[in-house]
């Protein structure tokens, strides 16, 4: 895979420190032309996954970090999220669209990273999360 | 509160407050802490019963701000009043329907729409 640009960062545990890795991300989706609809998805996911880290994973911890890694080809973006927290059980979320579930104000997020993403996954423990968007030819 | 941490337009139609969102993002935290604020106002200090979201300025929005329209919905319903979104672009409609909220929500194409039997 020959990749237009790579970079991994450390951010300290803020959201704001977030939406710039955020901004950076998608900003070169949107400089190489991808599909407006696309880079929604992936702005979505990325947004999710650094509230997860921050908030769910780090605790909102600020002695605590968010590792960032991003690999961009011209039709593929990779993302790895990885927070310093005890991470969970991803199998234990419940389901938000069970009728049940749907008027709870939580647990929608990795629902969305799933749906806008095309492969995520989680590592054993649950505090690393890989993702990874490509582009469907002629879609 | 101040004009620059306003992040709804409020019109009344008739009975009806339509409130719509200033922002284009709805994704931080601090902001989206506010709008809940400003949103549950409406019916808990205003007493308003009928109201409309008006989404057209929204391009984007979060699971978090997906979880205060979500309480928003239920502080209408136990006053027994109406809450109706309209204006909802497609990308948006999306994320409603990935969480199944467009069932929970009663969503129109526009604002005349949402203003119909409220």
């Amino acid at each position: 895979m020959a990749y237009i640009e790579q970079f991994e960062v450390w951010i300290p545990n803020d959201t704001a420190e977030g939406h710039e890795v955020q901004e950076r991300i998608v900003g070169l989706l949107e400089q190489h032309g991808w599909p407006m609809r696309d880079a929604f998805g992936v702005r979505l996911a990325l947004e999710e996954a650094l509230v997860n880290a921050i908030k769910h994973g780090n605790r909102m911890d600020a002695t605590k970090q968010v590792y960032i890694s991003c690999k961009f080809a011209a039709d593929e973006v990779s993302v790895v999220i990885e927070d310093q927290g005890e991470g969970f059980e991803v199998v234990e979320v419940p389901d938000p669209t069970e009728d049940d579930n749907l008027d709870k104000p939580g647990g929608r997020g990795i629902m969305l990273i799933r749906s806008f993403m095309t492969s995520v996954e989680y590592n054993d423990k649950g505090n690393r999360l890989s993702m990874t968007k490509r582009l469907v030819v002629g879609a | 509160m101040s004009a620059g941490n306003r992040r709804l337009d409020i019109e009344e139609i008739g009975d009806v407050t339509v409130a719509k969102f200033t922002d284009k993002k709805i994704l931080d935290e601090g902001n989206i802490q506010i709008i809940g604020t400003q949103l549950f106002a409406l019916i808990e200090d205003d007493g308003r019963q009928k109201i409309v979201l008006d989404f057209s300025n929204v391009e984007y929005l979060s699971s978090a701000a997906l979880g205060k329209l979500i309480t928003m919905d239920k502080k209408v319903k136990a006053a027994k009043g109406k809450l109706r979104l309209c204006h909802v672009r497609p990308d948006i409609y999306e994320v409603f329907a990935i969480t199944k909220l467009n069932k929970l929500f009663d969503m129109k194409d526009n604002l005349e729409a949402a203003l119909q039997g409220m």
